[in-house]
């Protein structure tokens, strides 16, 4: 592999990469809100791509083909949609077992994840076919040197960026990121602060399913076919991610992520290493289990009673 | 006797299966087909009820631990060719030794932290099977593995669920068992009162591996053919939703579950399609309203765990 090829397969590891920080964003979110894996949310990422696959006519008939504007639209709306699907999961599946065992709450997200994906899946309903996503910006390719890309895999990193600058101000600025953070940090004690707990937990559910929205759409503008399962390998990356940079912790998440998806790239140029591509989330995932179980950038906690 | 329940288990079941093994020949294929899968199912239930259940861990990946002993299994019986038939229980024990194996090594860095992790890293090995499964050569890669030879019957299946059964009740039951439900209700109070949680965890887990091993080199000798893709993580929802059913923790339940569900499917193919659909409504309703399983709506006494 010469430099060119090397360079072309980082950008491209780099555009996969910041679509699962944005997934893992969301994981390690709940994670750090309510402490168990929400199984369903690469279900959500899986409708928020949906959600933009019916919107995008619409919007096309409204305001012409492929424009900007209409784009940035169907992000919102998928990302509203996606936001209020994500609240009202946690409202009736989650809520009523805020103070059970953490299994049950584990076992309960499985099922949602289950229900939503074969939900989908029915022909009634979605059907298991693979959609082509419509096309919402035009395309046009660009050379620098010999390296040539896409306007894709410009816009990628370009909205992933952004919205990792957002998700910043609104945790550690805004009043509300702030009433997060002590949710994370001790749920008992915020609430004797006057934090309305559920409410912080609801918006925690209803940002990170707005981000999984639209990394269901970017993911879906990299890889134009669309079906109720899209979401399953995604989300178990992104979960692997939150996972390496530390559960819990936001700039982890994105390191994660990132890592992640530039080495997965490059083991798929690799030949004979490509075909085990899917297993090298995992073998990452248990390197880490093993020599340092609480992630890259996240620190060692001994639960007390 | 200090274990009424578990003998009587281990006493019926064998009785059962030897009795049932000398008229197989008279049963319509079908019924005797449904009857081996049952089987099939209690011991592989039971066997993630120990995990999942008795020690409070949760596994995803019990069918990637029947694939790796089914796999295992049906090579060296077509390895070995003519003698394959008296070597079948070898085979069968080569299975699950391997299974048990990967277990150990897939169950230490996991069960060695505290939360979720099992869920996520059972899921991910099944994907990892399949994976290995499809890319080698030497067990069919992606079109499967054809040709292996039905030794499979009644007789070795529910003997062997018996023994499952049995197993994992008597290890439950005795003074070294308390240290799973230990592990399970509370695993701080566990480890002050001097209980290694993790060698718990981990010889729940490997346990579990070896029977669901049993269990995958049994299903390879009865269907004949595996394929990498019928170790999905679909197959293993469906024990796990066999496990919740029945009551985590209470083996008389989670038989009864594993009967029900691998029977009515069966007579249900009308209503195939809204399957999946009706398990994962199922999860969450009893999660959220029977945590228990069935087995908690007979609460008329509870003796010991079985």
């Amino acid at each position: 592999m010469d430099f060119q090829q090397t360079v072309q397969q980082l950008i491209n590891g780099l555009g996969l990469g910041s679509i699962y920080a944005l997934i893992a964003l969301g994981y390690t979110m709940v994670y750090g809100v309510l402490r168990f894996i929400n199984f369903a949310h690469s279900d959500v990422l899986m409708l928020g791509a949906f959600a933009a696959f019916f919107l995008a006519p619409l919007v096309e008939k409204m305001l012409g083909p492929q424009s900007v504007f209409g784009a940035v639209m169907v992000f919102i709306v998928a990302a509203a949609v996606c936001a209020c699907i994500g609240m009202l999961i946690e409202y009736l599946a989650y809520r009523p077992l805020r103070n059970r065992p953490k299994l049950t709450v584990l076992i309960t997200a499985i099922g949602v994840s289950l229900f939503i994906e074969f939900t989908c899946q029915n022909d009634a309903v979605l059907g298991s076919a693979t959609r082509s996503f419509p096309r919402l910006l035009p395309e046009k390719q660009f050379q620098a040197g010999k390296l040539i890309f896409g306007s894709t895999d410009l816009i990628v990193p370009l909205v992933t960026m952004t919205l990792l600058a957002a998700m910043w101000l609104i945790v550690q600025k805004s009043k509300i990121g702030t009433a997060m953070r002590a949710v994370s940090f001790n749920q008992q004690a915020a609430s004797l602060m006057g934090v309305p707990v559920n409410r912080i937990i609801s918006f925690t559910f209803g940002l990170g399913s707005a981000l999984a929205a639209i990394a269901g759409i970017l993911y879906s503008m990299k890889a134009p076919g669309i079906e109720p399962l899209m979401g399953v390998q995604p989300g178990l990356r992104a979960f692997i991610a939150a996972v390496v940079g530390g559960i819990g912790n936001l700039p982890g998440a994105v390191l994660g992520g990132l890592l992640i998806g530039v080495l997965e790239t490059f083991a798929g140029g690799i030949p004979g290493l490509s075909n085990y591509r899917d297993a090298i989330a995992f073998g990452i995932l248990i390197l880490i289990l093993l020599f340092k179980p609480a992630g890259l950038l996240g620190r060692a906690t001994i639960e007390k009673v | 006797m200090p274990l009424p329940g578990a003998k009587r288990w281990l006493f019926t079941g064998i009785a059962l299966a030897v009795l049932l093994s000398f008229f197989s020949d008279s049963f319509n294929r079908y019924y005797l087909g449904i009857g081996i899968d049952v089987g099939i199912a209690i011991i592989l239930a039971v066997s993630l009820n120990l995990i999942n259940g008795h020690t409070g861990q949760f596994s995803l990946g019990h069918a990637g631990f029947m694939a790796v002993g089914g796999y295992f299994a049906a090579w060296i019986s077509l390895q070995l060719g003519a003698n394959a038939k008296a070597m079948f229980p070898v085979s069968l024990l080569a299975g699950g030794l391997l299974a048990a194996l990967v277990g150990l090594t897939v169950g230490v860095p996991s069960l060695r932290l505290r939360g979720d992790y099992l869920a996520i890293v059972t899921l991910g090995f099944g994907e990892i099977i399949r994976v290995i499964a499809q890319n080698t050569e030497a067990v069919g890669a992606a079109s499967g593995l054809k040709g292996i030879p039905k030794f499979t019957n009644l007789g070795w299946t529910f003997g062997l669920a018996a023994v499952t059964v049995y197993t994992i009740t008597a290890l439950v039951n005795s003074t070294y068992g308390r240290g799973f439900l230990a592990v399970h209700d509370d695993e701080i109070a566990a480890e002050s009162s001097g209980i290694s949680t993790t060698r718990y965890k981990v010889v729940a887990f490997v346990t579990g591996s070896f029977f669901a091993g049993i269990a995958g080199g049994l299903y390879a000798h009865h269907k004949q053919f595996l394929a990498p893709t019928g170790f999905d993580w679909l197959k293993s929802v469906e024990i796990v939703v066999m496990v919740i059913l029945g009551g985590m923790g209470r083996t008389a339940g989670v038989i009864g579950a594993a009967i029900l569900l691998t029977v009515l499917p069966e007579f249900l193919r009308d209503f195939a399609e809204y399957r999946m659909i009706i398990y994962a409504l199922l999860i969450i309703l009893l999660m959220l309203l029977r945590p228990g399983g069935l087995a908690s709506l007979l609460t008329l006494k509870r003796r010991s765990t079985v």
